[in-house]
C-alpha cells in the first residue's frame, strides 16, 4: 500500500469503530454516532487538504486543566484513577470538542513511586499538590557515552540510562546484553545475574509497577471508549520524538547537547541517525497497539533562538524529518507541536509531504505559518496559554475570529489551544469552542 | 607573540583559548588582567547573540570555557583582588516552578556584563525576594518562570514587594516560556524581556553599567 492508501485505511477504520470484542461499537444515541463521524470527517478533511471541511474543527488538548476545572488538585488526579476519569469525562461533556487526546496527562503517581522516578518532581514529591509535574534536567547520559548509545541503544538505555532515572531499576546495571545468547555452550552464564538480589528486586518493582500501570491504562482506556460512544473521538495513538530532542531533553540535557555540538559534533550526528529507526518504530508501534494513527511529537530545542538557522539545518531538522517521513510511510499522521516561537524555521520545515501531518502551533504568527507550512500541512492552535488564563471571553472570540479568517481560509486548520494548558478561565475555553462552532462554518 | 585571548575566546576556540591562559599564567602575568580579557570576550559573545550572529549554544559553550578559565586563574588571585561591579540584580525562578535553564543563562549574561547577580535559585517564595531586596538594596529584580502557574507566583511576588513598601525602590523584569506582555500587565512587573540580552539591556537602562 502507498502512504496515501495507508492513511485512507486508517481514517476508514476510525469511521467504523469497534468495541473491545471486535464488534461494531454501539453508540449511546444516533446523535452521538452522527457527531462522532462528523468530527472524524472534519479532521480528515483538515488533515488531507483535499477539500474544505463543513466547518473548522475544534480540538482541546489540555495538560492539567480538566482537574482544576473539576475542583481537584493534580495530586488527587495522579493518585486516584476514578477521579482522573470523572474529571476528564466532565471536561469533555462540558466543552464538547471535535477532538481530544485522552486523560493520560496526569499519569499514575503510585507507579512513579514504585519505580522511584527521579527525572521528574510531582505533587507530593518535590512540588505542591496543585502544581504540575516538572522535569529535572541533568546529564543522565555522560559526554563520553556516545559510542555505547550508538552501538546498542537498547542495551545503553537498560544498563545505563534507566538505572539513573529510576532508583528501583538499578539491578539492570548487572544484566548482560541479550545478543550474547547464541548457543548452548556458556548459555547459563548469561542467566546468573537473575539470581542476584538487586536484579530480583528490580524485577519485583517492575511487576508491581506494571500492575499499577495496567490499572491506570484500563481506567483511561475505558473512558476513551465511553467518550467515543458519546460522540467524542480521540485519534491519538501515542508519541515519539525527534532525535535532537531525545538527546537534548532527557539524555544529555540542554547544556550537554549544546556543548556536544562544538566538542563532538560527529558523534552527536551519528547518535541521532541511530535513533531515527527507533523513533519511527516507537510511533508505528503505538499506532498498532492503540489503533489510532495520530502520533504526537513534542518539539523543544529547535525553537527560535535555541539554535542558529545553520545549526537547525545541520543538527535538528534532518533526523526529525526522517522520523516524520518514516511515520508517514507507515500510515501514521505525525502531530508535531511547535512549542514556543518557530517563525525563523518555517521555510525549512514546510518541506514535508502534503496532507500527511498536523502541527500544533503555540506562539508563532499564524498568518506566516499558514503561508508556508500551511500549504502542505494542517495547523492546530494557536490560542495561547496566557490568553486562556488572562484574557476576557470577548478577547478570545476576537482572536479566534482572526484565526479562522486567516489560518482557516480554505480549510487545513483546527482551532485549539497552542500549548498544553493547566490554569485557564473556563469561560475562555468555552468561548474558544463555542465561537468556532458558530463562526467557523464554511459556506 | 601570544595570540589575543579576547578574539580567540569570542570566536569560541576552546583549546586555543585555554592554551593562551596557561601560557600567560606561566610567565607570571596578572591573573586579574587575564580574567578581564576573558570577561570582555564573553561580552562580545553576548553582543553577537544580541545581533543574531550567535545563539544559545554559543552562550552555553562560552560560559563553559569561561568557567574553565576561572578555575585556572582564580587560585592565583590575591585576596581583595575582586573585579568592580556595576550594580546588583536579584534573580530567581518564582514559587512553584523549578525550571532553571533560562534563568541560568540570564544570570550568566548579567554576570559577564558586569552586574553582581544575587541568584536565589528555583521555586523561590515571594518573601525570599522581599528579604533579599531589604538585605542587599538591589535596585533590579528579575523573575523567571516557565509554566502558567508562574503567572500567579509572579503577581504574588510583585504584590509582596509592594506590601513591604519596596515597590518604588526596585524595577522588576520578568521572562520565560509562556511569559509575554499580557503577563507583564497581569503581574504588575515593569518589563518583559524575551531573552538574556534583553535582561542585560533592561538592567543597564535602570542602573547603568
Amino acid at each position: 500500500m502507498t502512504a496515501d492508501e495507508k492513511q485512507e485505511a486508517q481514517f476508514k477504520k476510525l469511521l467504523s469503530p469497534k468495541d473491545p470484542e471486535g464488534n461494531d461499537l454501539k453508540f449511546q444515541s444516533k446523535e452521538a454516532e452522527a457527531n462522532y463521524k462528523a468530527s472524524i470527517n472534519r479532521i480528515k478533511d483538515a488533515v488531507q487538504l483535499k477539500k474544505t471541511p463543513d466547518r473548522v474543527p475544534v480540538a482541546l488538548l489540555p495538560s492539567m486543566f480538566p482537574f482544576f476545572n473539576a475542583g481537584m488538585t493534580i495530586q488527587e488526579a495522579m493518585y486516584d484513577n476514578d477521579k482522573t476519569v470523572a474529571a476528564f469525562r466532565k471536561f469533555i461533556l462540558e466543552y464538547e470538542p471535535d477532538m481530544h487526546i485522552g486523560a493520560a496527562h496526569a499519569g499514575p503517581g503510585k507507579f512513579y513511586e514504585i519505580l522511584d522516578y527521579k527525572l521528574y518532581k510531582w505533587p507530593g514529591h518535590g512540588v505542591a499538590p496543585e502544581h504540575c509535574y516538572q522535569c529535572v534536567e541533568g546529564e543522565y547520559m555522560k559526554a563520553e557515552e556516545y559510542d555505547l548509545l550508538i552501538t546498542d541503544p537498547s542495551f545503553y538505555f537498560r544498563n545505563f540510562y534507566l538505572p539513573r532515572v529510576f532508583g528501583a531499576l538499578d539491578g539492570f546495571q548487572m544484566l548482560p546484553p541479550f545478543t550474547g545468547i547464541l548457543e548452548i555452550y556458556g548459555l547459563a552464564f548469561f542467566f546468573v545475574p537473575y539470581a542476584l538480589p538487586p536484579v530480583q528486586n528490580t524485577y519485583k518493582a517492575l511487576f508491581e509497577a506494571g500492575a499499577e500501570a495496567l490499572k491506570w491504562a484500563m481506567a483511561i482506556g475505558g473512558l476513551n471508549g465511553e467518550l467515543t460512544t458519546l460522540g467524542f473521538p480521540n485519534i491519538l495513538g501515542g508519541f515519539t520524538k525527534g532525535p535532537f530532542d531525545v538527546i537534548g531533553d532527557t539524555l544529555r540535557g540542554t547544556r550537554g547537547i549544546m556543548l556536544d555540538m562544538f566538542r563532538q559534533p560527529d558523534k552527536l550526528l551519528k547518535a541521532m541517525e541511530a535513533l531515527v529507526p527507533i523513533m519511527i518504530g516507537m510511533g508505528i508501534g503505538a499506532m498498532q497497539q492503540t489503533g489510532n494513527p495520530q502520533i504526537f511529537i513534542p518539539l523543544h530545542k529547535g525553537a527560535d533562538g535555541f539554535l542558529s538557522d545553520e545549526q537547525f539545518k545541520k543538527f535538528y531538522w534532518p533526523t526529525l524529518k526522517a522520523v516524520m517521513v518514516g511515520l508517514i510511510e507507515g500510515g501514521c499522521i505525525p502531530f508535531p507541536a511547535l512549542e514556543g516561537h518557530w517563525g525563523s524555521r518555517l521555510k525549512v520545515i514546510q518541506d514535508i509531504p502534503k496532507g500527511k501531518t498536523m502541527w500544533m502551533v503555540d506562539q508563532t504568527d499564524m498568518a506566516k505559518v499558514k503561508e508556508t507550512l500551511g500549504k502542505n500541512a494542517c495547523l492546530i492552535g494557536n490560542v495561547s496559554s496566557s490568553m486562556l488564563r488572562l484574557a476576557t471571553p470577548d478577547e478570545v472570540k476576537a482572536y479566534c475570529k482572526k484565526l479562522i479568517d486567516t489560518a482557516g481560509k480554505g480549510g487545513g486548520f483546527i482551532m485549539g489551544n497552542g500549548a498544553f494548558f493547566d490554569e485557564a478561565k473556563p469561560e475562555n475555553v468555552k468561548a474558544m469552542v463555542d465561537f468556532t462552532k458558530e463562526y467557523g462554518l464554511y459556506k | 607573540m601570544a595570540k589575543d585571548l579576547v578574539k580567540t575566546l569570542a570566536d569560541l576556540k576552546e583549546k586555543e583559548a585555554l592554551k593562551i591562559v596557561e601560557d600567560r599564567l606561566s610567565v607570571g602575568e596578572d591573573p586579574l588582567k587575564i580574567l578581564d580579557d576573558a570577561r570582555r570576550a564573553v561580552e562580545i559573545v553576548g553582543k553577537r547573540f544580541a545581533d543574531g550572529e550567535y545563539f544559545i549554544p554559543e552562550l552555553v559553550y562560552s560560559g563553559e570555557v569561561l568557567k574553565a578559565i576561572n578555575d585556572m586563574v582564580k587560585p592565583k588571585i590575591a585576596k581583595g583582588g575582586e573585579v568592580k561591579r556595576a550594580g546588583k540584580v536579584i534573580i530567581g525562578t518564582v514559587a512553584g516552578d523549578i525550571h532553571d535553564i533560562g534563568k541560568d543563562i540570564v544570570v550568566f549574561m548579567l554576570d559577564v556584563n558586569g552586574f553582581e547577580v544575587l541568584d536565589l535559585g528555583i521555586d523561590v517564595p515571594a518573601q525570599k525576594f522581599v528579604d533579599k531586596i531589604k538585605e542587599s538594596g538591589a535596585p533590579v529584580v528579575g523573575l523567571s518562570g516557565f509554566l502558567t502557574l508562574a503567572f500567579d507566583s509572579m503577581k504574588e511576588t510583585v504584590e509582596a514587594i509592594k506590601k513591604a513598601g519596596l515597590r518604588d525602590k526596585v524595577k522588576i523584569m520578568i521572562g520565560g516560556g509562556q511569559i509575554d506582555d499580557q503577563v507583564k500587565s497581569f503581574s504588575g512587573a515593569d518589563a518583559y524581556g524575551k531573552d538574556a540580552m534583553e535582561a542585560v539591556k533592561l538592567a543597564r537602562g535602570w542602573i547603568g553599567g
